[in-house]
């Protein structure tokens, strides 16, 4: 789905080793929806883990069965009016030939859907990180559903569908700063101007229950998203793949190292959550840009997003928005920021000889950025936000008060995720002391 | 009989326990707690976020004494859960009514 085909005139026929590693950067970008749950899952408090867990988990399944049903067609069948895309031999996957090829590519089209499937399944799933510990799971199984219909599916279509707005005008992006990232955070905070904040926010202390396992999910996170933007140019015969991976890896380093710098100096301490979410910072950031910018462009970027985003995480206190787990702060504002340094940074000697301000090429493409953006930002923000005002109009988008304070997980899904009573059933048992030294001559004190 | 409880740092424990069974304690019951002093708690940053932490995690050591023993076993206590540094703790001493081995049904100090 990139932003150029480069292939020569000669038809492509299909290329095995292509399809092999497409598999293989699907299955890593499938990988990626559990890594946030886990990212995500060890924020929140213990009593809204598992809540936590499933608004990831629950994706997986919902977007699944959309995307086979209809949700290729809409966002991928050919072109109506630049807006949306249908193609009824694509609906429930029907009408397709096994060694059919994505038109202008080296791999089956059946590679490229389910590739692109795994897109649309974490894209709904990084926006349940602003809603934590507060809504009610039916709520949000109906909010991805339509979520994904009127936002995920046509918005795709801008950015990477032929004829798909964006993608005429000449928005690079490369595997989804605009359409997942910029998309999720613009969701999130629509979403969250309606639901309201938790209760307590800025007052109860609300830190996260297992740091472990926000790393865990960060490293799957990293690891998953080599697929996610390697795998974006849909085989490697030119080495814009490559280019790509190492740029995920410079930049993700880079805005790792610029978080844990500048909290610091502002905060006193390097802490992990912060190495965290510079990682994923920077990762966010070099989605839309790696394709396009060298190494040294990726480090600027992983850079600027991560002290940007280590910035913007304070902003929700400031102005009352509770972004639970700071789903606007480093998806919203690191898609931004990915997505507009493309316009200074471009080297012209990747994905397409397109240069930015800073090699030579004037603001011409940091034009098209904003256009991108901020289309996409406003396209997101009020449509989710509308999407969840009729939800909370009809059958209600919050637990009730009782519920969040006592803990969603149990009113939701009948269950804790962890046991503390030791006590009772056996589970406790310890071998009894030996009393061989009873009645000795010391002095006896004994419990 | 006494009660002697004692809220002390959690890294002390070893040192208490190779204290007490030197004097000839054969048992003691152990929790975890927490609470806090005059060292009050200290500040966590998340995310930029300061949370302050009032309660810091403590261990609560509970042994039973003769009246005899007690005084000197607080001592004992108190000698080995000293760092110096604030947080250290407190040891309190309680009358005890009875007491039963659950096993053999002893009472009062043979229970001990």
């Amino acid at each position: 789905m990139a932003a150029a085909i480069t292939l020569a005139a000669d038809a492509p026929t299909l290329s095995s080793a292509n399809t092999g590693f497409m598999l293989i950067c699907s299955a890593l970008v499938m990988l990626m929806t559990p890594g946030l749950a886990f990212f995500y899952g060890g924020m929140v408090r213990v009593k809204s883990t598992l809540n936590m867990l499933m608004m990831s988990f629950i994706s997986l399944g919902i977007v699944t069965i959309l995307w086979v049903l209809y949700g290729f067609s809409l966002a991928f069948g050919t072109d109506s009016g630049s807006v949306i895309g249908w193609n009824s031999d694509w609906v429930g996957l029907s009408n397709i030939g096994l060694t059919e090829l994505w038109d202008g590519y080296t791999i089956p089209v059946f590679v490229f859907m389910v590739f692109q499937l795994m897109f649309a399944i974490i894209t709904p799933a990084l926006i349940s990180g602003a809603l934590a510990d507060r809504v009610k799971f039916s709520a949000w199984a109906l909010f991805i559903t339509l979520w994904a219909t009127v936002v995920y599916f046509p918005v795709a279509h801008w950015v990477w569908g032929a004829g798909g707005w964006a993608f005429e005008l000449g928005v690079i992006d490369f595997a989804g700063g605009t359409a997942v990232h910029i998309n999720a955070g613009a969701a999130a905070l629509g979403v969250i101007l309606v639901i309201g904040k938790r209760v307590g926010f800025k007052k109860d202390p609300m830190r996260p229950h297992s740091l472990p396992l926000v790393m865990l999910g960060a490293g799957l996170l990293w690891f998953g998203w080599f697929g996610f933007n390697a795998g974006s140019w849909l085989g490697n015969d030119d080495g814009v793949g490559a280019l790509m991976f190492v740029n995920t890896q410079v930049a993700t380093a880079a805005a790792m190292l610029a978080w844990l710098v500048y909290e610091k100096i502002r905060h006193g301490a390097f802490t992990t959550l912060g190495a965290a979410s510079g990682a994923v910072a920077g990762l966010v950031a070099i989605t839309p840009s790696g394709g396009a910018v060298s190494p040294l462009g990726a480090i600027a970027v992983g850079a600027i997003a991560g002290v940007l985003c280590a910035m913007a995480v304070g902003l929700k206190y400031k102005f009352g928005y509770d972004d639970s787990l700071d789903v606007v702060g480093v998806h919203l504002v690191g898609g931004v920021v990915g997505s507009l340094l493309i316009g200074l940074f471009a080297s012209g000697k990747g994905q397409s000889d397109v240069e930015g301000l800073f090699y030579g090429g004037g603001l011409d493409q940091f034009w098209k950025q904003c256009a991108g953006v901020f289309a996409v930002l406003g396209y997101s923000l009020v449509v989710s936000a509308i999407l969840a005002f009729l939800l909370d109009k009809t059958i209600g988008m919050r637990v009730s008060e009782d519920d969040e304070v006592a803990g969603i997980d149990q009113a939701e899904h009948a269950e804790t995720a962890y046991d503390f009573s030791g006590a009772g059933g056996g589970a406790a048992r310890t071998a009894v002391p030996a009393a061989g030294v009873a009645g000795a001559e010391s002095k006896k004190v004994d419990a | 009989m006494k009660l002697i409880t004692a809220v002390v740092k959690p890294h002390r424990l070893d040192e208490i326990k190779e204290a007490l069974q030197a004097f000839g304690v054969h048992g003691l019951t152990v929790t975890e707690a927490s609470g806090y002093g005059r060292q009050r708690g200290h500040t966590e940053v998340y995310r930029g976020a300061e949370y302050t932490v009032d309660l810091v995690p403590k261990i609560r050591i509970e042994v039973l004494a003769e009246d005899d023993d007690a005084e000197q076993l607080i001592d004992v206590i108190v000698k080995a859960a000293r760092t110096g540094k604030i947080g250290d703790g407190k040891v309190w001493s309680l009358p005890v009514e009875t007491a039963v081995r659950v096993r053999t049904g002893e009472r009062g100090p043979d229970a001990l």
